[in-house]
């Protein structure tokens, strides 16, 4: 019982934990915030959207909308769905691009068939593997939902969850339910062998079969995949970053205005004043 | 919430089998300038159920001079485009409700974020 406290979701449900106080690290802690653009960033690459053209997507307990933030970065348009409306709150003080609805996943995705072009979510998938009310079954909650967002996703889209399994049990219960909901896919797992940076990604595909791509970090990388991205590498650009706020730095900000250019879009151009600290004007 | 958001929600309250749309039910209603991007506007009119936008529109006070029915080559009238653009991403409903048309369920809107939670009966 003493190592369960630990997870967030054995402490409260959802719209419980999540409360303001909870809600306001999301908007203050620069190591969250890097974390979950991390991972939201890994997640989109995962995605593997069309280049060059802005997606409409979802965002599964969207929260605060740092993950949010990230797609609209990179020219795309969302709707962010979330049980917690302190988080929400602070959605709104950032001023988020996206759309935000209140609702509960367990409860299914209340949109039409093929509305979306593909959903990401960011830590959040673990909570519906607890029962939270009398009347609340795990299994039964997660294929409403995954049954109710494979009919949202347009067919051939992706659905990429960052998630922290409790153990291999709930890994299991979570694949087969989105199976049975009509998914293909798996996990893809990026440095297994690292207790610190392992993550995993349900990555789910609508309507097609695809090649599973792989975690970065694993040892097995060379069985070379056909017609798939190579992933590996793409990450060690944070690693000249440590301690610093990724949003800030000046090389973050010519990426993001190289990916926007990229995306055809209009971009000023980068001078020595780029990314530098603006004096206050009054 | 903005149009194209209701466009396409549905009410997902148990038993329910045509949801859709949901009626729209404002008191404060607010235009956010947004840069216009024809290519995403292009995107998605064939996503859209025309006439639920059309009549949201209407309901809104917003509707102008969108005609009833979807126009073709749409993908090079910039100014029709821009009359989407408005209604689907400009226009935001700040507070009111969502009706639904089936069972007659009603979720607010509070500060533009629909309350789409169910009771655990209507799960
Ligand atoms: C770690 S936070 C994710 C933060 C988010 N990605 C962001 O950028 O701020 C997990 C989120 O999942 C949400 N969540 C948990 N259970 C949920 C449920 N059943 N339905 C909808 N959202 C849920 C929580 O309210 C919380 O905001």
């Amino acid at each position: 019982m003493a190592s369960s406290c630990r997870r967030p979701e054995h402490m409260a449900p959802p719209d419980v934990f999540y409360n303001e106080e909870e809600a306001k690290k999301y908007s203050q802690n620069s190591r969250m915030i890097e974390i979950q653009t991390q991972m939201s960033e890994r997640a989109v690459e995962l995605l593997n959207l069309p280049e060059g053209q802005p997606s409409f997507l979802l965002d599964v307990g969207c929260g605060s909308g740092l993950s949010g933030d990230y797609l609209s970065e990179e020219g795309h348009y969302w709707v962010g769905i979330d049980i917690s409306t302190a988080m929400l709150d602070v959605a709104l003080d950032r001023e988020v691009e996206g759309d935000l609805v209140l609702g509960d996943m367990g409860h299914g995705m209340p949109f039409r068939a093929g509305t979306f072009d593909g959903c990401i979510s960011i830590s959040a998938l673990q909570w519906l593997c607890n029962a939270d009310k009398k009347s609340h079954s795990p299994p039964k909650r997660l294929f409403t939902f995954f049954s109710t967002l494979y009919s949202s996703l347009a067919r051939g889209s992706r659905a990429v969850f960052q998630l922290y399994p409790e153990n291999s049990e709930q890994l299991e219960l979570i694949t087969t339910q989105a199976m049975k909901a009509g998914f293909s896919g798996g996990m893809v797992v990026d440095y297994p062998n690292s207790s610190k940076a392992k993550k995993f990604f349900l990555c789910l595909f609508a309507g097609m079969t695809g090649v599973l791509p792989k975690g970065l970090g694993s040892e097995t990388s060379d069985r070379a995949v056909s017609n798939q991205v190579q992933y590996s590498g793409q990450r060690c650009r944070f690693k000249n970053m440590k301690g610093k706020s990724v949003k800030k730095g000046r090389d973050w900000i010519l990426e993001k205005k190289e990916r926007r250019r990229r995306q055809g879009r209009e971009v000023r151009a980068d001078t020595k004043y780029t990314g530098r600290q603006r004096r206050p004007h009054f | 919430m903005k149009l194209l958001t209701h466009n396409m929600l549905t009410s997902h309250v148990k038993g329910v089998t045509k949801g859709y749309p949901l009626l729209i039910k404002a008191t404060e209603v607010k235009v956010n300038q947004l840069d216009f991007n024809p290519q995403f506007v292009s995107r998605m009119i064939p996503k859209l159920e025309w006439g639920a936008l059309v009549q949201a529109a209407e309901d809104l006070g917003y509707r102008q001079d969108l005609p009833g029915e979807l126009i073709a080559d749409y993908e090079q009238n910039e100014e029709f485009l821009k009359k989407v653009h408005r209604v689907l991403l400009e226009v935001e409903v700040m507070e009111g409700c969502l009706k639904c048309p089936e069972s007659g369920r009603e979720f607010p809107i509070t500060k533009g974020i629909p309350n789409m939670l169910l009771n655990e009966d209507d799960a």
